[in-house]
């Protein structure tokens, strides 16, 4: 029989200072998070004016600089195309994994080459469509839709594992229900799986989505950039990242204004993403 | 005042008990004959065909090296309960989802031998899985309701899911729960979730989304484990009903609810087939001795 004993003062005072200790480390990591914020919206924020956001950088350096009406509207047109086309094919990849390869060797093989793209450097995306679709000279030479090829390689294994683990979340009796009823293993994926499964599939995606929206080394050598807002994927087309990157190399302190606005914008733009992500997220946990 | 008129028919309480389970057998068919009948008039009735016989010959079934059932001859009579017993791991649900083929869906598992619906065997390798899941329904031990749809859209899943085209939607969803013995229940939340109904309700739900696809037969896998006792017995009526309609081959943990809903009942062990019969013969007069041990508490 074992003795009730009270908690011994050696171990409360090591209970206080590990706790005391974690709770550094947690504020420490906080810190340059809280930085960066600060000084985003301290020097983005007085960038930001109506004029800001409705007009193109002009290029010039006397006079008017400009706005970043074309790196925004850039922006999102590269990185919705990219979505259209790594998000599909990321989630197909995805049931492909959970419904049919499931443990094959196949399937095994590709669940690795997925992981090792997860780890690829961004820019090295970037070389490789610049050396496949534009030093190949025969698709013409830097056009916003390559930029959004390059983004939507780096997507998709951030989509395709996102995917996997919400797929196989699905309950395996929904699935023999499906089965039992005579359903065809397509009929069922797209009637009972995807749709159970879609609230992760989205927020998955959405983080994808913004992740490859700050990204600035695939556009480099692949969109590159051009002052005038275009609508036209085939041309070369402006980005956030790129507008920023350009910017705050200028020696104009009002130059370097711009890429603090640009920046905020961007910020802003993936914190809205991420918020849907979330909210999607938590609707459908109160829903189950 | 009222014992006086049933004292004089007491003769007739004293010899009830002793054909006890004549009269039991023929309550439970008494209500077929006279609904045999009103299926005919009634258009709302479910309309399927009676069910249909089920044969079992040599049927082995395999998890990769683990033999869990071992070679079981076996017919469950059209429109008949039969009721599968016997300790836990002896291969009663394995048995069981050998008839829809479901058993293969497992990695690693598969099964011999020949399962005949009406004399046609269900594994030739010309027939197509999903006709045969078609004509053999199932419910299983866990209410699986599919969390995004409705009641509606649950009870219309498996005409949806199997492509099933010219049916009236709405009139057969009706026609499905109120043979579920559920309508009453859900005819004013149709568009809510199916998943918000109580576990009893949710598990009527799967059986009227199983009969929606106008199976022949129903295998019902442990249907009650999962409910409490006012849930199951609703369960245990509404088997009843259903076999007008259906062949019903349930698997069941408890002795006691073979008992209420079996004609026939099936007792194995390890794997095999011990003895079937008429389920008061199987509880009172057994002709195997595991048998008798197993009914009578002796083990399992």
């Amino acid at each position: 029989m074992s003795e009730l004993q009270p908690i011994s003062a050696r171990r409360r005072r090591t209970d206080v200072a590990m706790r005391g200790l974690m709770a550094a480390g947690t504020l420490l990591a906080l810190v340059p998070l809280g930085l960066i914020l600060f000084y985003l919206i301290r020097r983005g924020l007085g960038a930001w004016s109506w004029h800001f956001f409705t007009t193109d950088p002009t290029g010039r350096f006397i006079g008017d600089p400009g706005g970043i009406k074309s790196a925004l509207i850039g922006t999102i047109l590269i990185v919705a195309l990219a979505a259209l086309i790594a998000i599909p094919m990321g989630i197909g990849v995805a049931v492909y994994l959970v419904e049919y390869g499931k443990q094959s060797k196949f399937a095994n093989i590709v669940r690795y080459f997925v992981d090792v793209m997860t780890g690829v450097p961004s820019i090295v995306f970037g070389l490789f469509i610049y050396i496949v679709l534009i030093l190949s000279g025969s698709l013409g030479g830097f056009a916003a839709w390559k930029g959004s090829v390059a983004l939507a390689l780096l997507m998709l294994p951030v989509v395709t594992r996102s995917a996997e683990v919400v797929l196989n979340l699905v309950p395996n009796g929904l699935k023999e229900a499906g089965l039992a009823l005579g359903s065809p293993r397509w009929r069922l994926i797209l009637r009972v799986i995807l749709p159970t499964a879609a609230p992760g599939l989205v927020t998955g995606s959405l983080l994808a989505v913004a992740r490859a929206a700050g990204e600035t080394a695939p556009l480099l050598f692949t969109a590159f950039a051009i002052n005038a807002t275009t609508f036209n994927l085939g041309d070369q087309m402006n980005s956030l990242p790129i507008q920023i990157f350009n910017d705050v190399r200028q020696a104009q302190d009002r130059i370097v204004e711009r890429a603090w606005g640009a920046a905020l914008a961007l910020v802003v733009l993936i914190l809205v993403m991420t918020l849907t992500a979330r909210l999607i997220s938590r609707r459908s946990r109160t829903q189950t | 005042m009222s014992t006086r008129p049933s004292n004089a028919q007491e003769p007739v309480d004293v010899t009830a008990p002793v054909p006890s389970p004549d009269p039991r057998a023929e309550q439970r068919q008494g209500p077929a004959g006279p609904a045999a009948d009103t299926t005919a008039a009634e258009p709302a009735a479910v309309t399927a065909g009676a069910g249909r016989a089920v044969e079992l010959q040599d049927l082995h079934a395999f998890y990769g090296k683990t033999h869990a059932v071992r070679g079981v001859d076996l017919t469950f009579a059209p429109n008949k309960v039969t009721a599968i017993i016997g300790p836990s791991g002896c291969g009663k649900s394995t048995m069981v989802r050998c008839i829809n083929r479901m058993h293969e869906e497992i990695k690693g598992a598969y099964a011999t031998g020949r399962v005949l619906l009406d004399g046609q065997d269900v594994y030739a390798p010309e027939l197509d899985v999903v006709s045969v899941r078609r004509a053999i329904g199932m419910v299983f031990q866990k209410p699986n309701p599919f969390p995004t749809m409705s009641v509606f859209d649950n009870v219309a899943a498996g005409l949806r899911l199997t492509g099933t085209k010219g049916v009236d939607l709405r009139e057969r969803v009706e026609r499905s729960l109120v043979g579920a013995g559920l309508w009453d229940e859900v005819k004013d939340r149709l568009g809510s979730p199916g998943a918000g109904l109580s576990g009893g309700q949710q598990q009527r739900l799967c059986i009227a989304r199983t009969i929606a696809v106008e199976p022949d037969v129903i295998l019902m896998d442990e249907p009650c484990s999962a409910l409490d006792p006012i849930a199951t017995l609703r369960i245990e009526e509404l088997i009843d009903e259903l076999k007008r309609r259906y062949t019903i081959v349930i698997v069941t943990h408890n002795m006691q609810q073979a008992g209420r809903v079996a004609d026939e009942t099936a007792f194995m062990l390890s794997g095999e087939l011990i003895e079937i019969g008429p389920t008061s013969q199987i509880f009172t007069n057994p002709e195997d001795e595991r048998t008798e041990q197993y009914v009578s508490g002796r083990f399992g």
